[in-house]
Parts: structure tokens; C-alpha cells; sequence
């Protein structure tokens, strides 16, 4: 059934124990929302240098948008600046394909559990619930590293 | 199948929406409960549609040709069937917009420019209600945030009906204008029309009524409504998308100022100023959606055909029988009106901790097309704490066999999250 190419197992696993949820110390936080269908997520980021040391998250949405956001923390925490936006640009590469992109060895070696949302992409209207979360943190992201910028500059 | 007393015979019906036959994600029939978000067109509405552009194609109100003169006559013949449709006691009360969106907003910048007395500025206010949808909150908070007006809304109660247990202290002598909606297109609720038309006459304000999800289901007379402005659109009941309804009185169409300015709307122009057509003109700038308003008539006609009672029955016994078997489904809790009483035919509802997104992509799999969301109504999903809700919405050709299906569907979303 092709319901299945969405709802993968991975996706349902996430959406019912999430991972890193919860909302904790950061340099910067966000609030986003997909006026569509009304999926929020308030996101924050911490960084230690260029190491991303924390995201953490609350929201409420569907199970895609929260899976997305339970993912992105499994794949990001720990990660050098660097590599984390390879990965999301990666995600939003198959996330913008519509179904037309068929994950490889070298994609899923960078998305791991992420790969899963392959599916999602052949549905339009839930393309920007797997999205949120990825847009969220790269929005967060800039904000706190502009933070930081500043701090320099003014030190 | 289930028979119900009252219902229309959809099976003859049925033929008349080609669309209705589609068949979806791999052999599921299409059962199609979005109705309220637009409805589907019958045949005869699609034939008008071609037939205009095939045999009329004109400009209107311009021109000494053929084309151009029959273009008008069909064009104001629309005019003609909007004005039976809904009682107006004149044609020209009826303006011609592009959806029930406009013509809100038209009538709260006819409002913002006013002068005396029907001026909104800082000195007055505004009153709407939390179940509007966003078409009828966004317009006044825009005049509000103008003109320096307060805006003040009626709440809800817990089973989702208005609050108006402060009617005076809301409705006062410094409301302008009090809009709201007839049936709200999330809770399905019939609002109490004359209680607040009473107390908004008492105070000498005007009112404008949000009739987007009457008009489609049941008979609409705006005398009895004893309303000074209706809206509504076309594509909900049955017509094409593009064109909606402004019907306001003649008096206050002669007071009011033009909102958009351009060809059609005006008497003559010369470089310095311009004076202004009589309405319904004065308020339809431009080239209008002519074949639209055709297209409008034509289903005009075709609710005619079958009867506006018939069709409030028709749904009225559905809305009974869809209630009655969502409340067989566990964890289901229905957001608005939990009987059919004083309730249009479009039911929200949550299922448990499931999403509606979820919920609505698991319907779809199984041909059945819902709407899931807030709904353009968000102030009501905050009332009663939940992110968004499912929507089922009937229509004259909905079938008891569809509300089967629903709740078979959603015993297949509730395994398949469980």
C-alpha cells in the first residue's frame, strides 16, 4: 500500500518516542509555523563553538513534522557546523524531489534515519511538515551565529 | 442501504457531477465530504460555462455589437437570478465580487471612507465574533488598526455556540458595524440572527452577515434577515470559482463610497475628479468575471430546480445521521454541536491524540476527501485548545453510504496509529 512509502516504520517509531523534545538552555530560538494546516515548533539551538551541542524543541503537529523534528536532533547533536548543513541540505534536496529522487548508499550515509522521508516527498501538502523542523533549526542557526558574530565583534 | 426520511434521490442526482465518478488512488471511489470548503459542479454548470465562451464571449456594457449586447443581457440575467435567489427587493442591490473574501473587505473599506454616519474611526467600534473565519476577522482588524477603531468579538461556549450572555456590554452605541457569520464553516453552528440584528438595530448599528455557508444549504432571504450587508460566494454552491455575492441596501449603496476605482464604475471622468455610476456599479471596477456570474445563475437555476427546503432537509437528515454514527466511533469528539439541531452540515471533529493531517491522509488512501486544518478559523481552534480538527461537510448529493464510509475509514486510521 502506498501509505506505507510514507509512514515508514522508522517515521512512526520517532513520532511516538521523540527524541530530545523538550525545550532547554540555547543561544537562539524560533518559532515557526506552516500556516496550512497550523504545525508549530519553538526550536532552539546550542552551539559550543562550531559544534552544535544541543537542539531542542516543543510543538504539536502531525506525526511528520514531528518525527522530522525528532530525527533532526538524533542526526544533528554532536555534529560540527559544517557537516550539520550538508545534511540539511541533503534532507532538503530529497525533500523538494517529489519522489523522484530514490536515496542511495552515499545519501543514506549522510541522512541515516532521515532516508525514511523519501516518501513523504511524492506528497506535496506534506513536504513543508517534514520540512519545518530543518527550516526552524537553519533559521535558529543563523540567528545565534549572528549572535556570536556580534560578541566578537564588540569584545 | 440507509434510508433516511427527507433525503434527495442522490442516485439521480449524482449523474449530474461527472466528478462524483472519479476514481482515486488505485479503484477507490472518490467520496468527496470537503463540501465546504468548495463544492463540486453539476453538468449544467459546466454547459453554460463552455456554452458562453463558445456561442458570447463579449465585453459587457460596452459595445453596440451582437456579442456585446447579448454578453450583458446574460451577464445582468445572473444579476437577476442572485437578486430572486436571496429575496432582494432590488436588482441593483446586488454587487458582483470575486468571492465572499471581497466583498467583506468591500464593505469594511466602504465603512473606512464613509462619512458621517456610517464613518468607523476612533471613536467607534467594531464587533465580530471568535468563530469567524479569517475572512471576516482580518478586513476589521485592518480597518481597526486604520481608523484607531476597538475591535470586540462575541466568545463561544464549551458546546460551540455564541456567547451572548454580554450582548449589551458588547453591542453599545459607539458599534458601527457588527459582522458575523450564519453558519460557521468549523462548528457547523446556526447563529441566533435575530437576537443580534435586535440589539444592533437598538443601538443604530449596521450588520453584516457572513452567509458563505448558508446560502449553499438552505433558503436565504436577506429581508428577513433584516441584515444591511450579506455576503457570500459562488463556488460553494455549486457555481464556478471567481465570483461571489455582495448584496447590501439600496440606501446605504447610495450613500457609500466607491471602494475600487477603473472603467464601469463611473458616470464621467474628466482629469480633475469623476463621478460615480449608481450601485451595483459604482462597487464593480473593471471587467467583472462575466462568464462566472453566468456560471453563478446557471446554478442558481439548478438549486431551484431541486428546492432550497429540500436541499435543508436533505442535509438535515444526513447531519442527524452523521452525528449519531460519529459518535460510535471511540475517542472521537466532535468540535461544535453535538446534534443536528440549530447545525449546518459541516462537523469537525478530533480522534484522540491522532493529527488531523494524519487522520486526513489515511481518509484519502481510501478515496475519501476531508479537510484538515484550522480551517481559516484559527481563533476557534485556540478556544478549545486543539491544533487543528478533521472536517467532514455534506452536500445534496452526499449519500448516508459516504458516512459509512467515513466511519469505516476512520476505524482504519485508528488501527493504523493505534
Amino acid at each position: 500500500m502506498k501509505l506505507d512509502s510514507m509512514y515508514q516504520e522508522v517515521i512512526l517509531d520517532h513520532y511516538k518516542n521523540p527524541h530530545g523534545r523538550g525545550l532547554r538552555d540555547g543561544d537562539a530560538e524560533v518559532h515557526h509555523v506552516n500556516p496550512t494546516c497550523g504545525d508549530e515548533i519553538t526550536l532552539r539551538v546550542k552551539y559550543d563553538g562550531t559544534t552544535i551541542s544541543d537542539v531542542s524543541y516543543e510543538g504539536q503537529g502531525c506525526s511528520i513534522s514531528q518525527a522530522s523534528a525528532s530525527v533532526l536532533n538524533e542526526l544533528l547533536v554532536g555534529k560540527e557546523l559544517a557537516e550539520a548543513q550538508k545534511i540539511q541540505e541533503t534532507f532538503l534536496e530529497l525533500m523538494q524531489s517529489k519522489g523522484k529522487i530514490e536515496p542511495d548508499d552515499a545519501m543514506e550515509d549522510v541522512l541515516e534515519d532521515a532516508v525514511a522521508f523519501a516518501g513523504v516527498s511524492k506528497y506535496p501538502a506534506r513536504v513543508k511538515c517534514a520540512l519545518l523542523s530543518w527550516m526552524a533549526w537553519k533559521d535558529a542557526t543563523a540567528q545565534a551565529l549572528d549572535g556570536a558574530d556580534a560578541e566578537r565583534k564588540t569584545a | 442501504m440507509t434510508q433516511l426520511p427527507g433525503l434527495l434521490d442522490t442516485e439521480a442526482l449524482r449523474k449530474d457531477f461527472p466528478v462524483l465518478d472519479r476514481v482515486v488512488h488505485d479503484g477507490r471511489k472518490l467520496v468527496y465530504l470537503d463540501n465546504a470548503a468548495t463544492s463540486q459542479k453539476p453538468r449544467q454548470v459546466l454547459d453554460a460555462l463552455s456554452e458562453y465562451y463558445e456561442r458570447y464571449n463579449a465585453n459587457v456594457h460596452r459595445g453596440v455589437h451582437v456579442l456585446a449586447e447579448e454578453a450583458t443581457a446574460l451577464y445582468e440575467g445572473a444579476r437577476d437570478k442572485v437578486a430572486a435567489f436571496i429575496n432582494a427587493p432590488s436588482r441593483d442591490e446586488v454587487i458582483f465580487t470575486k468571492n465572499a473574501s471581497e466583498s467583506l473587505n468591500l464593505v469594511a473599506n466602504m465603512l473606512g471612507w464613509a462619512d458621517e454616519p456610517y464613518r468607523v474611526d476612533h471613536e467607534t467600534e467594531i464587533v465580530i465574533t471568535e468563530m469567524e473565519h479569517h475572512s471576516n476577522i482580518v478586513p476589521w482588524q485592518l480597518l481597526a488598526q486604520r481608523t484607531g477603531a476597538k475591535l470586540k468579538w462575541f466568545g463561544l461556549t464549551d458546546d460551540g455556540r455564541l456567547d451572548l450572555s454580554r450582548i449589551d456590554e458588547i453591542i453599545t452605541e459607539k458599534t458601527k458595524i457588527v459582522s458575523f457569520v450564519l453558519v460557521s464553516n468549523i462548528l457547523g453552528t446556526v447563529n441566533p440572527v435575530e437576537a443580534i440584528v435586535r440589539r444592533a438595530q437598538e443601538v443604530g448599528a449596521l450588520v453584516c452577515v457572513d452567509a458563505s455557508q448558508a446560502a449553499p444549504h438552505m433558503p436565504l432571504d436577506v429581508q428577513a434577515l433584516q441584515a444591511d450587508f450579506v455576503a457570500f460566494t459562488g463556488h460553494k454552491m455549486c457555481g464556478p470559482t471567481g465570483i461571489g455575492v455582495l448584496w447590501g441596501r439600496q440606501e446605504l449603496l447610495e450613500d457609500l463610497p466607491p471602494f475600487l476605482g477603473g472603467g464601469e464604475m463611473i458616470e464621467t471622468v474628466s482629469m480633475h475628479s469623476s463621478t460615480y455610476a449608481p450601485a451595483p456599479h459604482k462597487f464593480e471596477a473593471g471587467t467583472p468575471p462575466i462568464a462566472q456570474a453566468v456560471g453563478l445563475g446557471a446554478a442558481i437555476d439548478y438549486l431551484d430546480s431541486i428546492g432550497m427546503d429540500r436541499i435543508l432537509a436533505h442535509e438535515h437528515a444526513l447531519t442527524e445521521y452523521a452525528v449519531k454514527r460519529l459518535a460510535e466511533v471511540p475517542d472521537l469528539r466532535i468540535i461544535g454541536p453535538t446534534t443536528a439541531e440549530d447545525r449546518g452540515a459541516a462537523i469537525s471533529f478530533t480522534l484522540g491524540d491522532i493529527h488531523p493531517h494524519d487522520v486526513g491522509q489515511v481518509l484519502d488512501e481510501q478515496g475519501i476527501a476531508v479537510r484538515v486544518g484550522h480551517h481559516c478559523a484559527r481563533p476557534v481552534c485556540l478556544r478549545y485548545g486543539i491544533p487543528a480538527t478533521t472536517r467532514a461537510s455534506f452536500y445534496l448529493y452526499s449519500t448516508p453510504a459516504e458516512i459509512d464510509a467515513l466511519v469505516e475509514g476512520l476505524e482504519h486510521v485508528r488501527n493504523f496509529f493505534g
